[in-house]
């Protein structure tokens, strides 16, 4: 029997309810705390604050743990509350090549200055089950055999191409910088600001574009030049001081790809380059945002548009921001009587149309 | 009324976005019809779901205001009580369903049966504000063509529709010109509203969130439904009653009552609906159904 969809506050109220307690699990468990997710999901962490573009573990774990793990959700909550946050100023670009880094590897040279930093990763880890892990206690050797803390110094990479004028200059400085969280985005956008949409876009939407560039849709032949992780100071001026102070540490993923040559019958050929940064640890999605970044300049870099999608600027930064992404697809579930309705009404009255014309030419 | 949530601003939204917003409503109104880009903020509520109006509302809202929420011209659809309770907690306004004693509705595919009047506000959720879209996917394409007022791909779109249909074969999101000028998608209503946009006393606020656009339409603007000489727009409803109220020039929805498939006819503005029951109209009761 038919029940109306209509007289939706109860059930609303009801739905919330349930979903609370959906969340919870059973309640002879223990709950899960904000700080064990920091802790132990520090990856699904890095992602939610990544693209939810607000640095701070604990209200990324605490959106992971209100949204019941569902990181898109958890994304959406760290969005939601960050726009409510005043903007102060800018911080200074931050120096990555300060770095202190946990992980510091190049594809392209088998000994850098400052030398190699496997670190903490699951590259060479065999993808087996560790039934181990089912027990409750969860013990690991604490001791880990590390060199001393690297305080040498790691000089970008890329940099060291740079001196014999390999590799392509980028430009320094950043005056007026826009910034898309407060200004509508309008196309073209310079660099800066494709790479600030870059950085918080969906990591599965950046990561497929990446992929396609490697398979020929706009294929610009990277090599992971250098990525490296770690910890590196935010530095902010402060007006009534006149100097910079150092206001936090972030935890910050950054990958420079080397990519083909350009040059022509005036200009020597050069390496062109890729980059990609992001919040927390993320390689996958950095090393993705640093093909998509590339295939992006092919205006820049006096390439040929060949229709490639990840060289379609409208359509990558149009479609690669998750919670615009989700909301859109998933409003769909909405009501939409009146609109199905006038569907209808207009299917009738065409068929009713060419039904007359069918019996008439019968 | 639900406990107000005194953690975030007036409204929710902060008094630096609002006036950001206010600025973008204002060129809206100067140049009617004309898409302003506006810095959509994130909403406590997924995009595609009415982020644009709540923000258009979001800053239009004062104290004294007095809010209205419909979706599909029902007040009580999910999504409208949910955005209503919104408003609730995060502005403290009164809200009514009386189409009449609402300073501000906010409406996602509908425009109230019952006139509006001069004072009024009407806030448009607005999926994709883009005319165009569908005939150029290119944001930097579309605009160029509403600079210099080139539709002709539009005409074109709907006679082809013509040819092959014999019909325009646009039922909602009917396309619109105002005041001569641009040409613009009035919302997914239906186009058997879209008579009521034109010479329309209350102001016409439209938002968009996920594409960061709001446009206007100010009050008594002329708009009209885009059509050809030898194929003049028509407006397009059931041919039926309201099986609840028996209004025979409502915009109805069509509802399954049973599992063999039978169908009945109600008002889909439910305030419309039950002030003509409550002044003792009645139609042929929910028992009633067109096979």
């Amino acid at each position: 029997m038919y029940v109306a969809v209509k007289g939706g506050e109860k059930a609303i109220a009801n739905a919330h309810k349930w979903l609370a307690q959906e969340r919870r699990g059973d309640p002879a468990l223990k709950s899960i705390s904000v700080n064990q997710i920091i802790q132990q999901m520090r990856l699904a962490v890095s992602r939610v604050m990544a693209e939810g573009s607000l640095y701070d573990p604990e209200l990324a774990a605490l959106a992971i743990k209100q949204a019941s793990g569902d990181l898109i959700e958890a994304i959406f909550l760290i969005r939601a509350y960050r726009t409510t946050l005043n903007r102060f100023g800018k911080s200074l670009p931050i120096e990555t090549e300060q770095m202190i880094c946990k992980r510091r590897i190049s594809a392209t040279f088998k000994d850098i200055p400052g030398g190699q930093i496997l670190g903490p990763t699951y590259d060479y880890t065999h993808r087996l089950l560790d039934f181990k892990l089912l027990a409750e206690d969860d013990e690991v050797e604490t001791e880990t055999e590390t060199v001393d803390a690297p305080s040498v110094d790691m000089p970008h990479i890329l940099e060291l191409l740079n001196n014999e004028g390999l590799i392509q200059k980028e430009k320094t400085g950043c005056d007026n910088l826009g910034d898309i969280t407060r200004e509508p985005m309008e196309l073209p956008a310079d660099r800066a600001l494709r790479l600030q949409v870059l950085a918080r876009a969906d990591e599965g939407f950046i990561l497929g574009m990446g992929y396609s560039t490697q398979r020929g849709y706009g294929r610009n032949h990277a090599f992971v030049g250098e990525l490296r992780n770690g910890i590196v100071v935010v530095e902010m001026e402060i007006a009534e001081l006149g100097f910079a102070i150092e206001i936090g540490e972030i935890e910050v993923t950054e990958c420079e790809s080397i990519n083909q040559f350009q040059g022509s019958k005036t200009e020597p050929a050069q390496f062109t380059r890729g980059y990609g940064l992001v919040l927390g640890q993320q390689e996958r999605k950095c090393i993705a945002m640093s093909l998509v970044d590339r295939a992006l300049r092919w205006r820049e870099l006096g390439e040929e548009f060949t229709g490639a999608p990840a060289q379609d600027e409208e359509f990558v930064l149009y479609h690669c921001d998750n919670i615009q992404a989700t909301g859109f697809v998933e409003h769909i579930k909405l009501p939409h009587y009146v609109d199905f309705q006038s569907e209808l009404e207009l299917l009738r009255k065409l068929r009713a149309t060419a039904i007359l014309n069918q019996e008439a030419a019968e | 009324m639900l406990e107000a949530d005194n953690h975030y601003n007036f409204a929710y939204l902060d008094e630096q976005t609002k006036r950001m917003i206010r600025r973008a409503i204002l060129k809206a109104i100067s140049i009617p019809g004309y898409q302003v880009p506006f810095a959509s903020r994130e909403m406590p509520m997924p995009y595609g779901w009415g982020t644009g109006g709540v923000q258009v509302t979001a800053a239009c809202l004062v104290p004294k205001d007095i809010v209205k929420v419909i979706d599909q011209g029902a007040d009580d659809t999910t999504n409208a009580v949910s955005i209503r309770q919104f408003f609730e907690k995060t502005a403290e306004v009164k809200t009514t369903e009386k189409t009449q004693e609402a300073s501000l509705i906010q409406t996602r595919h509908r425009i109230p049966e019952t006139s509006l009047s001069e004072g009024q506000i009407l806030v448009y959720q607005v999926p994709i504000p883009e005319p165009l879209r569908f005939i150029e996917p290119r944001e930097s394409e579309t605009r160029k063509m509403h600079a210099l007022k080139e539709y002709g791909l539009m005409h074109v779109k709907l006679y082809e529709d013509i040819a092959h249909h014999g019909h325009i074969a646009t039922s909602y999101a009917y396309p619109v010109e105002v005041e001569g000028r641009y040409v613009m998608d009035p919302s997914p209503i239906p186009k058997f509203d879209n008579p009521k946009l034109s010479n329309c006393p209350a102001l016409q606020l439209f938002g968009a969130g996920r594409e960061q656009r709001i446009y206007a339409l100010p009050p008594y603007c002329k708009v009209v439904s885009l059509d050809f000489e030898d194929h003049p727009f028509s407006q397009l409803r059931a041919d039926q009653k309201c099986v609840l109220c028996g209004a025979d020039e409502s915009y109805l929805d069509e509802i399954i009552i049973d599992n063999a498939g039978s169908r009945a006819f109600i008002c889909s503005d439910t305030d419309f609906c039950s002030s003509r029951q409550a002044n003792g109209f009645a139609g042929a009761g929910l028992g009633e159904a067109v096979l």
